[in-house]
């Protein structure tokens, strides 16, 4: 959110655009980043059913990729995924 | 035109919160605040007051309820008191942090251990820097008054934020006093319907009560300060209007005999009824003692204060709540403050009085009148006393 003086703030923060919370890059609080195999994913989905924060979405080809945007890199579609077609990496690495 | 009737104040209030129409009422019972909630439940199921009656598991609900009544723009109201209050707190600030014009009634009561189920000021002192404006009643009259008040400064668009009416518990809540209730006609005229300048609504949705991140809560909060800084001059607006379409008159500060008082006494509550006869009795024996009464005491009228008592060579402020381990009571510790910046101040001298329901006499006022004159007079000087206290 823009850094604006007291008065310029709506009263008690109240937010009149839905889905604001999108612009908040929670992605940056990462340490690690979730790295694809595609060669093991069957596309179950399980990968995205679990994620907490929705930042998976399906691709073209019907695969999941990640919105890193968003992606906190908790790892729990890593840890959920049955066939290992993600794994947790350092993030920079 | 109002009609004179004698009434039960709990139940005068349940009267003023009938005569200002709210959608919703969310309550839990407590001693010494059952009646105005029993009363207005009653209404509801007689039919006499369209108001949904929302029967809560606890007080935390039912400011939690308000809190989300208020939020949808219904006008909103609950009573509570002592531990009910202290079970809310959590949900006070959201209700002041959100700007919801809930009113509320407390009946002001001690809290526990040891219990006690009677009349004191801890219960509210504790909630103190909740965020709400708060006026202290004396009589059946002010709090029959001062509840369709606060509907009208909490619900201001210049203010937005809730209100509460002290009234001490049985010594007010459980007398009986003749007062004026005011027609339906006149208080619809006085208060108009709520009109939210924010509202939950299906059709224009919006998100009331965000995460607020360090880089935005501290703007949030000056916001929510300079609200209720800014609500002093629109109270004293609505005292005017209340004046000319009533007939009485309301002030933030009430004074009695303070002109060219020595000593003024001072204090928020019904116990100034007493006061008002000790200072009486010491005024025909010669004594220059006055009365300084604090209504309004969120947002706190500095300026009426330093006016009121600037001249007196003593203070003597009595407090029904004790700050444990702090400068004595609450009053004491904002009337010191409020004096401090003077060059040429009165000695404040705080004494604590009438804790868990036990009264507060005639002798109990001359008393802290005569310990304030031996100061004065050179006798040692102290910070504050808990009177009538046994035990050396």
């Amino acid at each position: 959110m823009e850094n604006k003086g007291w008065k310029e703030y709506p009263i008690a923060a109240t937010i009149f655009e839905p889905g604001s919370s999108t612009n908040q890059n929670t992605g940056s609080w990462r340490n690690e980043v979730p790295e694809r195999h595609p060669e093991a994913c069957n596309k179950c989905g399980l990968c995205w059913t679990f994620c907490p924060e929705a930042a998976l979405f399906l691709n073209e080809e019907g695969y999941y990729e990640v919105d890193l945007d968003h992606c906190k890199g908790c790892g729990i579609c890593a840890h959920e995924c049955p066939r290992g077609a993600i794994t947790m990496v350092k993030e920079g690495e | 035109m109002g009609k004179r009737r004698g009434l039960e104040v709990s139940l005068a209030i349940s009267e003023a919160v009938k005569l200002s129409r709210p959608d919703v009422i969310a309550a839990y019972p407590i001693t010494p605040q059952t009646h105005i909630v029993e009363e207005l439940a009653q209404m509801v199921a007689d039919g006499e007051l369209d108001s949904e009656f929302i029967m809560v598991e606890s007080e935390h609900s039912a400011m939690s309820a308000c809190c989300g009544a208020s939020a949808t723009g219904a006008r909103a109201f609950t009573a509570t008191a002592s531990q009910g209050l202290a079970l809310m707190h959590e949900v006070l600030f959201i209700a002041s942090g959100l700007r919801l014009p809930i009113v509320m009634a407390v009946a002001n009561r001690a809290l526990s251990a040891p219990l006690s189920i009677w009349g004191d000021q801890s219960d509210i002192m504790a909630e103190r820097d909740a965020g709400w404006i708060q006026v202290f009643a004396e009589t059946g009259q002010d709090a029959f008054d001062l509840t369709i008040q606060s509907f009208r400064w909490a619900e201001d668009p210049r203010v937005l934020l809730p209100a509460i009416v002290n009234i001490d518990g049985f010594t007010l809540t459980h007398v009986i006093e003749p007062l004026e209730v005011e027609s339906q006609e006149d208080i619809d005229s006085f208060l108009p319907p709520y009109d939210p300048p924010i509202r939950l609504d299906p059709e224009k949705p919006v998100s009331i009560g965000p995460v607020g991140f360090p880089e935005i809560y501290t703007e949030i909060k000056k916001q929510q300060n300079e609200a209720l800084l800014g609500a002093y001059p629109v109270i004293v607006e609505v005292w005017e209007e209340f004046e000319k379409a009533f007939g009485r008159k309301y002030s933030p500060v009430e004074e009695f005999m303070t002109e060219d008082a020595r000593i003024i006494i001072c204090l928020a509550g019904a116990i100034s009824g007493t006061a008002r006869i000790a200072v009486e009795q010491m005024r025909s024996e010669g004594k220059k003692v006055g009365l300084l009464r604090i209504r309004l005491w969120r947002p706190f009228p500095f300026e009426d204060v330093r006016k009121a008592l600037c001249k007196a060579e003593a203070v003597s402020v009595i407090d029904r709540a004790l700050s444990f381990g702090g400068p004595g009571g609450p009053i004491f510790s904002e009337i010191r403050s409020a004096l401090f910046p003077l060059d040429e101040k009165p000695s404040v001298l705080g004494f604590i009085a009438g804790l868990g329901g036990r009264d507060v006499t005639i002798e109990n006022f001359r008393e802290i009148v005569e310990e304030t004159e031996q100061v004065l007079d050179g006798g040692e000087e102290f910070e504050y006393k808990m009177i009538g206290v046994r035990g050396d």
